[in-house]
């Protein structure tokens, strides 16, 4: 909660204003029913109409006051709310966006789109009702007790007695019926894990004529689900009628205690009859305070969920290594990596590529070639060796720099919710030409030309409105466009037929001939006539040289040459 | 997607053809619903007598010291504590009983939509998305009872509690209900005020945080694009916008929505000075006894709070009728058309598959298939070849008939396949497919889906047969490990050789193998093989492939181009014609 304090801070003197004429607001609601009590007990008695309309006018005019107190106050509320929430999001978005790949990977994705979205969301919820109701509630209910003590002290301790019933009552209810509604939210998710499963495999399901099967699995899903639901409900059924049991108990106490103190002469039946208003208020006050409870405890859960990720140290920082001059553009020298530091993903990985030189990077699926690839731009940092471009440890460069090196492509990568042109520029202002450029040479441009709208097509979020194919090709022009240093296509051609994959092919090497290029793929076809392809097998390298040279020395590639290409072997 | 608020849904098309849908799953219990009706009314009733009985005991408590009748005020406090424990016992057994009658109805309906899911073409399911139909099922019934348990009740407590308050306050004093014309209107007139302000303010609201959860989804996904990409900074500044619009969004609605709560409580002051002041004059001049002035204020109270919920609920219940609406429509959805009076059950199938003269388009006017002619042999082997979303697949929906073909025939054993039951029909073939579909259950139970009874001896011999077997054992609960979609450790290659197993398995006489071993390394290709071919042996095969070199000694090749059958022929003889297959074949060595 303290972060969210820190927020708050600039807000104090608006806040404190809005709380103040909160305050007002909500006395003028507590003076109403003592001017009830005090119209009936002293100015009826006085039988002076003009008095009674007095203070009749008296009440409208606390009436109108509170409203307007209220709505005034509540508004500032809001605005602060917003405000905070705003800057809250803006550095929460902002942190997360310089997470490196391992921290983003140790909270997961759909963990910070949570936090960034129902987290900020609950907490915004909060800043609002707390302010309107952490003044108001807290008010009413002293305020409350504290007049009934002025007007009746012993029939207030009455009232007094039943509240700590009530307070006791919805916090053993909600204990028992939180997790009863974590178990519900349990099953519904089985449940909608069903419907997905049978949409997903419809066509297994019909051809197997597994439908009744089916249905069956789902009956007794949605009995799970009916049967937490009911549980729930009927638990959570009991607080309304026991509470509004407690308080009307309360009241008759309080009209028995009071006929008692009327006959002894004590008090007046005035004050009984305002203390039933007062019964009203302190009682909604309860309530307020309880549902203040619930939000505090999201709202504080969500605020350290937040809190985690700000405070998260920044990772893979700019170190002071000195680099040696070295002909090679690119060099990994005895490369060891591992994600959780157990078994190793990559272990003594060794190359040299010159600059313009292609390297095909191909083994099976898990062997460890995205990996590399993000060791190489730094997503991640290598446990042991030597990673360099142009003689420079990747560890020394300022990340602005090493990354503006690259154009890349990752596997399942992603396209915008925004226009073709906007997705091959990705923000990088390039300038139309090259935009086009980088399109004719990724073979977009025919399919780009014959849309209606040409490169201001939209696409929809990851870029469903495409197909496979043409989504590869927009995503090697984002990759182009840049005119690149360094080109990386991780398994980017896999949905391109094999006569795009060579049109493509060929016009990298004519028109990006000096751009130093690593191609993962699982095609032999793409990789044959790299400069150096490298064979990965569990993270090791068990084979480095040409075409020609791998098919003599290593038996896999060669194993995986005839089975994808026949007999043929000649490149 | 998480907790967003509720969207205000469009309004029905026509609401008294839902709510008449609505009220016969409602009449199935009328027994329920009956008794529902008698315990709302006897427990609010109960609890409007109440303030009567109060008044009554300030009545005899009276204005004097020493002159309180204890009896009578006793008698009345008995009587009070007995009928408030009764309404009270009265309002739970109610919601007990309510939770029943709706989840009844939630059951019934969710029954429903499940069981007309299951009978609707595949046509359908390639046409909506997964999102919206589970949203139908979840989300859209989840509404529909809620607004059954709560509405319902609020509906009826409300009108009772009104009526009720109204005919005791002009029971106890007739001048005084007519502080309500001053009240009433200004409630009513506020709450349309409310409702036609706010309602597209909430809208609003909902949409814009919906934007900024669909943008921070699809950033976050790809942060590693922007990451390479170094384009943080221009990111910060699209989120900043979308920021910006969800929180004034949310200042909009709240600017109008924070003045319900006052607004409220000030027509109930209205009404508490109104009656003090209009009270007091009245026992002035003798006409109201201090009890009954105590017990007007009371039921006072009780009177404005439901008209404002009225607004509320008529919202809620509008929102409910949307959420009927879809999911009926989808319950009305039309099924797969009944097989035909005599279609046949064939017990064993040859495999032999004629078609003649196939036309075919998912979409009237767009034919894809103009004149397909195929005459596939027991046994043998046809390979549909092409790129990407070329239509390879539309062959393999006609064949299992998951379309029906505009015109010309398809004969499975010289049985027009219509004349066939589909149950009969589609055991006919096995199939792999590249999308894997595993669900959550055990490994035992996912290979053994197809073959009711199957052994767990006769599991291992065909997870042996795919070379899962040795991955499967090393598992710690073996056969017995539960699949789920994201915890476990099994690659795309790993899922692809169970459901190849689960395939061997069958005993079809015919297999389609759609893009089967995709997702396999080339090295457990290798491997498979051998089982591969042991599977397709003595079956007519349909294989779709992208490698052109795995089929090459199919007895028919076909080409298919842009959802077009271009090509077809055996592969000597499509080299021969130097055509688009021979072209694809040499690009591969380019």
């Amino acid at each position: 909660m303290r972060t969210i304090f820190r927020y708050l801070k600039p807000y104090v003197p608006r806040m404190s204003l809005g709380l103040f004429i909160k305050f007002i607001g909500t006395i003028m609601d507590l003076l109403l029913p003592w001017i009830l009590s005090y119209m009936i007990d002293d100015v009826v008695p006085q039988e002076r109409i003009s008095l009674i309309l007095l203070w009749g006018g008296v009440m409208l005019l606390c009436s109108a006051a509170a409203v307007i107190t209220n709505i005034v106050a509540n508004r500032m509320a809001s605005w602060v709310a917003q405000h905070t929430t705003e800057a809250i999001r803006h550095d929460l978005f902002t942190r997360i966006s310089y997470l490196s790949c391992k921290q983003i990977d140790d909270f997961t994705i759909p963990s910070l789109e949570s936090r960034l979205t129902t987290d900020t969301y609950n907490l915004h919820q909060m800043i609002g009702m707390m302010q309107r109701l952490g003044v108001r509630a807290p008010i009413l209910l002293l305020g409350g007790i504290l007049v009934t003590l002025t007007l009746e002290p012993v029939l207030s301790l009455v009232l007094l007695a039943v509240l700590p019933l009530i307070g006791l009552l919805v916090f053993a209810v909600s204990r028992k019926g939180i997790p009863l509604y974590g178990n519900l939210q349990q099953g519904i998710d089985s449940m909608v894990r069903t419907v997905r499963e049978n949409i997903a495999g419809i066509r297994v399901i019909k051809a197997l004529s597994k439908t009744e099967y089916e249905q069956n699995r789902f009956s007794h899903v949605n009995e799970e689900v009916v049967r937490r639901e009911k549980k729930a409900g009927i638990t959570m059924a009991l607080t309304n009628p026991l509470m509004n049991l407690f308080l009307n108990i309360g009241l008759t106490m309080v009209i028995l205690v009071g006929a008692w103190r009327v006959n002894a002469g004590l008090t007046q039946p005035g004050k009984i009859l305002a203390f039933l208003t007062y019964f009203t208020i302190i009682l909604n006050a309860m309530l307020s305070i309880t549902r203040m409870f619930v939000m505090y405890s999201k709202g504080s859960a969500s605020a350290s969920r937040i809190h985690e990720v700000l405070s998260t140290p920044a990772d893979l920082a700019v170190l002071e290594v000195p680099g040696a001059a070295s002909d090679s553009h690119i060099e990994f020298q005895h490369v060891c990596f591992s994600y959780q530091k157990k078994e190793d993903t990559l272990y003594d990985i060794n190359f040299r590529l010159k600059r313009g030189e292609t390297l095909g990077i191909i083994g099976a699926t898990g062997c460890g070639k995205s990996t590399l690839i993000a060791l190489l731009m730094r997503l991640y940092d290598r446990d042991s060796g030597e990673i360099r471009i142009d003689g420079q440890p990747v560890e020394s460069i300022p990340p602005h720099e090493l990354h503006t090196k690259f154009g890349v492509v990752f596997q399942n990568d992603v396209l915008f919710a925004d226009t073709i042109a906007a997705n091959i520029d990705f923000g990088r202002e390039l300038g139309q030409e090259a935009i086009e450029k980088a399109a004719a040479c990724a073979q977009a441009k025919e399919f780009i030309d014959a849309l209606p709208d040409g490169f201001s097509h939209r696409l929809t979020a990851k870029g469903t409105n495409v197909s496979g194919g043409q989504k590869q090709r927009l995503l090697i022009a984002r990759a182009l466009a840049g005119n690149p240093e360094i080109l990386i296509l991780d398994d980017s051609s896999s949905a391109l037929d094999y006569k795009t994959d060579s049109l493509l092919r060929r016009a990298l090497r004519s028109q990006y001939a000096k751009t130093t290029t690593i191609i993962v793929a699982q095609r032999i076809s793409s990789i044959l006539h790299a400069d150096h392809i490298l064979v990965l097998e569990d993270g090791k390298e068990i084979g480095y040289g040409t075409h020609e040279e791998l098919l003599e020395t290593c038996n896999i590639y060669r194993e995986i040459s005839i089975s994808q290409m026949g007999g043929d072997l000649s490149a | 997607m998480p907790n967003v608020p509720r969207t205000v849904p469009e309004k029905p098309k026509n609401r008294k053809k839902v709510l008449t849908r609505l009220w016969r799953y409602l009449y199935q219990y009328k027994w329920h619903l009956l008794a529902a009706l008698l315990l709302t009314f006897s427990s609010n009733l109960l609890a409007l007598i109440g303030p009567t009985l109060s008044g009554r005991a300030i009545d005899a408590i009276g204005v004097k010291a020493g002159g309180v009748d204890f009896q009578t005020v006793i008698f009345y406090c008995i009587l009070m504590i007995i009928f408030y424990a009764l309404s009270s016992l009265l309002s739970y057994i109610l919601s007990v009983l309510m939770i029943h009658l709706s989840q009844k109805v939630v059951y019934q309906m969710r029954e429903d939509v499940f069981h007309r899911l299951s009978l609707l073409p595949i046509r359908y399911f390639d046409s909506h998305q997964t999102g919206d139909i589970v949203s139908r099922i979840s989300y859209d019934i989840d509404t529909v009872n809620a607004s059954l348990s709560n509405d319902l009740l609020q509906i009826a407590t409300s009108v009772i509690t009104v009526g009720g308050s109204l005919l005791m306050m002009l029971m106890l004093s007739p001048p005084l209900v007519l502080v309500f014309a001053v009240t009433i209107p200004i409630s009513i007139f506020f709450t349309r005020y409310m409702t036609q302000k706010v309602r597209p303010l909430f809208r609003n609201r909902s949409i814009k945080l919906g934007e900024l959860n669909g943008f921070v989804e699809e950033v976050i996904t790809g942060q590693k694009t922007t990451k390479a990409y170094h384009q943080e900074e221009t990111m910060i500044r699209r989120f900043d916008r979308k920021n910006k619009e969800a929180v004034d969004a949310y200042y909009n609605a709240d600017y109008y929505g924070s003045m319900t709560g006052p607004c409220v409580n000030f027509i109930n002051n209205l009404s508490l000075a109104l009656i003090s002041m209009f009270g007091a004059l009245l026992f002035l001049f003798g006409k109201l006894s201090l009890g009954n002035l105590s017990s007007f204020v009371l039921y006072s109270r009780k009177f404005s709070g439901p008209i404002n919920e009225i607004a509320n609920i008529i919202s809620e219940l509008q929102s409910a009728c949307a959420a009927a609406e879809r999911v009926f429509r989808l319950i009305d959805e039309p099924t797969e058309p009944e097989d035909m009076p005599d279609a046949v059950s064939l017990d064993s199938v040859h495999g032999h598959i004629a078609m003649e003269h196939v036309k075919f388009g998912y979409d009237p006017g767009k034919t894809i298939i103009h004149d397909l002619n195929l005459d596939a042999r027991p046994g043998s082997l046809v390979a549909i070849v092409g790129p990407t979303g070329a239509g390879k697949t539309t062959i393999i929906n006609l064949l299992m008939r998951f379309y029906d073909p505009d015109s010309g025939s398809i004969c499975l054993d010289s049985h027009p396949i219509q004349t066939i039951t589909r149950k009969s029909l589609r055991l006919a073939y096995a199939m792999v497919l590249q999308d894997t579909w595993l669900f959550h259950g055990t490994i035992f139970e996912n290979i053994a889906y197809g073959k009711k009874g199957a052994t767990l001896d006769e599991v291992i011999a065909v997870a042996k047969a795919a070379k899962i077997h040795d991955y499967i054992r090393r598992l710690p609960e073996g056969y017995d490990t539960i699949l789920n979609e994201d915890g476990m450790n099994i690659s795309q290659g790993q899922k692809q050789l169970l459901t190849i197993a689960r395939a061997m398995l069958l005993d079809a006489n015919m297999l389609i193998l759609d893009e089967a071993t995709s997702n396999v390394d080339t090295r457990t290709e290798i491997q498979i093989q051998e089982a591969m071919r042991a599977l397709m042996r003595g079956k007519t095969c349909f294989v779709i492939a992208h490698r052109l070199s795995t089929i090459q000694n199919a007895d028919t090749i076909l080409v298919v181009q842009n959802g077009e059958i271009m090509e077809q022929g055996s592969h000597q003889d499509l080299m021969l014609r130097g055509g688009l297959y021979a072209g694809l074949y040499r690009s591969q060595f380019q």
